[in-house]
């Protein structure tokens, strides 16, 4: 299921963001077919690691062109109830970051298709930012979005994902004034993820009506593709949000 | 910079604090930041805010010495800050009433907060009663049950109670759940956090409006005894009261400063609330910190018979004030805080909070390793009336 873009590209998708990593790669050729990127998020280890792999395969195989991966958390503040019992049946069944990072190296042997690592700060930072960088770059991870890891405290991390080649990919919402624009413009890498609502994650009958104007806004600070998610999860909205974004986010739920 | 002046312009206590929130909550801290800087000087809102400490709150609170049980433990004087003695019966308040003025003049329209013991929830929830303000608070569920008449005095004052059935159903849980509100209703929600925790700038406002406490106490026992004490001994579950009694004598280089940690069933059993004593640092709510946590980052379930000292991490400037070795941090058992809930009773006519049970504890332990002439000020930063079921149920007692 490609989404394909119910209007043309609009010009302001600026040429020049940097295409070496494959999360740009991919951006590009979908780019230059006039498609729009379907990003699938999906909770690592739930119901376990070896269905996880073989959900990611199905993704790909039913035309997602990105896997956001979530590290589970006990904590995860900025998710709703259905990731976050995800994250609970996870734990509970004993999966870590390291198996986390197992199952993309897993997932590697057979695809191609980029990896988002997508979490909480915390056991980041307690398996260690250098070692987190170089070994989910080794396993074949693509980028990591750390959901409570603004820019301001991102340097940490960035140093060790920018040696390793790893795209930290920050958000914009729809709180984010010019000033912040411009800050997550500077520091991001892959592309600019929107959140379309101000609140957690999680499935919405309507679509924010300010989307539109939004992504506009945010062409204007920076080159990076940008995708939008935070409750998107009919394909009619995706259809909808494709027309302005490069990038639609999908809450899969149940 | 001098430790008494932290922290930095990004809310940094040397490696901790900071801001780690969503990017959707930053410009919100941002703007809160800029507001308190602003009000913080304000000639109008410190007038303001100590005319309803004096009028409402009933400040200043007594330094009270509490002759018989420094009799009893046989050692050095023990005075007690009087914090169960504020409106709403601990000090929260102290730092709801600076938060709620802050709230009215940024426009905001609508108040949440987390509550554990429900000392913070009552505080909160009165002075949104008082300035007709919409409240919600959130609890965990395992809260609601042990401290049951905090829950019904929430309600009489207006405010909704949301219990919080998540993880450990503990404070921990109702933080998750008041940042997620916070998160959705961004635009006209104040929250409230009732610690010394979270994002930048909470840590520095929180122990600012309960910094009252230590000057007060600063100033009366220079009156009383014409001199500094040489300890000082608070709870530590975030940390507000013992910052607050603490951060004005942290440049006195005389006063030695002891935090009490819950120590629950024993540090040893793993079933304890000791962030600080037995944790390791990472970032939870907003700040790096001390937590307890497993091998890969996941929070544990924390134990103390207090339901205010029951989370699983510290306010950030405690960690740092650990590490610079400014703070001594130890644990009391939920045995030992129980025993003197029990001695205070009885010899001062004191009913404490279980959470100040533990510092009462532990001050008991000092005094009588210390001669005569020494002077402890403990901080009895609640009264223990919502405890009496608790209480009552640890002591076999049907009431």
């Amino acid at each position: 299921m490609k989404v394909q873009s119910s209007k043309h590209v609009p010009a302001s998708s600026k040429q020049g963001f940097k295409v070496q990593s494959r999360i740009g790669q991919t951006f590009k050729r979908l780019k230059d077919n006039g498609e729009k990127a379907l990003i699938t998020f999906i909770t690592a280890g739930d119901p376990d690691l070896k269905t996880s792999k073989e959900i990611i395969f199905e993704l790909e195989k039913s035309g997602a062109d990105i896997v956001e991966l979530g590290i589970p958390f006990s904590d995860p503040m900025a998710d709703g109830p259905t990731i976050q019992a995800a994250s609970e049946r996870a734990l509970k069944k004993g999966a870590t970051l390291s198996h986390v990072l197992e199952l993309v190296r897993d997932v590697r042997k057979k695809s191609l298709i980029p990896i988002v690592l997508f979490g909480y700060y915390n056991p980041i930072f307690i398996y260690g930012v250098e070692k987190f960088a170089k070994d989910a770059k080794n396993a074949g991870a693509d980028g990591a979005l750390v959901v409570d890891l603004p820019p301001e405290e991102a340097s940490e991390l960035k140093t060790h994902t920018d040696r390793n080649g790893l795209d930290l990919i920050f958000l914009l919402t729809p709180t984010s004034d010019d000033s912040r624009m411009k800050l997550v413009a500077s520091q991001g890498g892959g592309f600019v993820y929107y959140v379309s609502v101000a609140g957690i994650t999680g499935a919405r009958k309507e679509l924010s009506n300010t989307i539109q104007k939004s992504v506009t806004r945010v062409r204007k600070f920076t080159p990076l593709p940008v995708g939008v998610g935070f409750g998107i999860s009919t394909p009619k909205q995706a259809g909808e949000v494709s027309r302005w974004a490069d990038a639609v986010v999908m809450d899969i739920e149940e | 910079m001098r430790i008494q002046n932290l922290p930095d312009k990004q809310g940094h206590f040397g490696i901790y604090g900071g801001r780690y929130i969503s990017e959707t909550l930053m410009p919100v801290v941002l703007e809160l930041e800029k507001a308190y800087l602003k009000f913080k000087s304000d000639k109008n809102f410190k007038k303001e805010l100590d005319y309803y400490l004096k009028e409402y709150v009933g400040r200043p609170t007594p330094l009270y010495f509490a002759e018989r049980l420094t009799k009893k433990a046989g050692g050095a004087k023990i005075y007690l800050k009087r914090e169960d003695l504020n409106h709403t019966g601990a000090h929260k308040i102290n730092n709801t009433m600076g938060q709620i003025l802050l709230a009215k003049r940024m426009g905001k329209t609508r108040i949440i907060a987390e509550t554990g013991a429900g000392q913070h929830g009552v505080a909160t929830a009165t002075v949104a009663a008082m300035f007709g303000l919409p409240c919600e608070i959130y609890m965990g569920t395992e809260d609601i049950e042990r401290q049951k008449p905090n829950v019904f005095r929430m309600k009489l004052l207006g405010a909704k109670v949301n219990p919080v059935s998540s993880g450990s159903c503990t404070l921990k849980d109702a933080m998750n759940e008041a940042i997620r509100d916070w998160t959705t209703n961004v635009w006209n929600t104040f929250y409230i956090i009732g610690s010394v925790a979270g994002p930048h700038p909470y840590p520095m406002m929180v122990r600012d409006f309960q910094s009252v406490i230590g000057k007060e106490a600063r100033e009366q026992i220079k009156n009383i005894e014409g001199r500094l004490p040489h300890y000082l001994v608070a709870c530590v579950g975030g940390g507000s009261n013992a910052m607050g009694l603490f951060h004005p004598f942290i440049k006195d280089k005389g006063v030695k400063m002891i935090g009490i940690e819950a120590a629950g069933y024993g540090i040893k059993t793993g079933k304890h609330a000791a962030s600080i004593c037995a944790g390791k640092v990472g970032v939870l709510h907003g700040s790096k910190t001390y937590l307890l946590q497993d091998s890969d980052g996941q929070i544990i379930h924390t134990h103390s018979v207090s339901a205010g000292l029951d989370y699983p991490g510290v306010g950030p400037e405690h960690s740092f004030l650990h590490d610079m070795g400014r703070i001594e941090y130890t644990a009391i058992t939920d045995k030992e805080a129980l025993n003197a809930f029990k001695v205070l009773s009885l010899l001062e006519g004191i009913i404490p909070a279980l959470e100040s049970s533990h510092a009462v504890a532990y001050a008991m332990k000092l005094a009588a390793k210390l001669g005569k002439d020494k002077i402890i000020i403990v901080n009895l930063s609640g009264r223990g009336d919502k405890d009496l079921n608790t209480a009552a149920k640890e002591m076999r007692v049907e009431i």
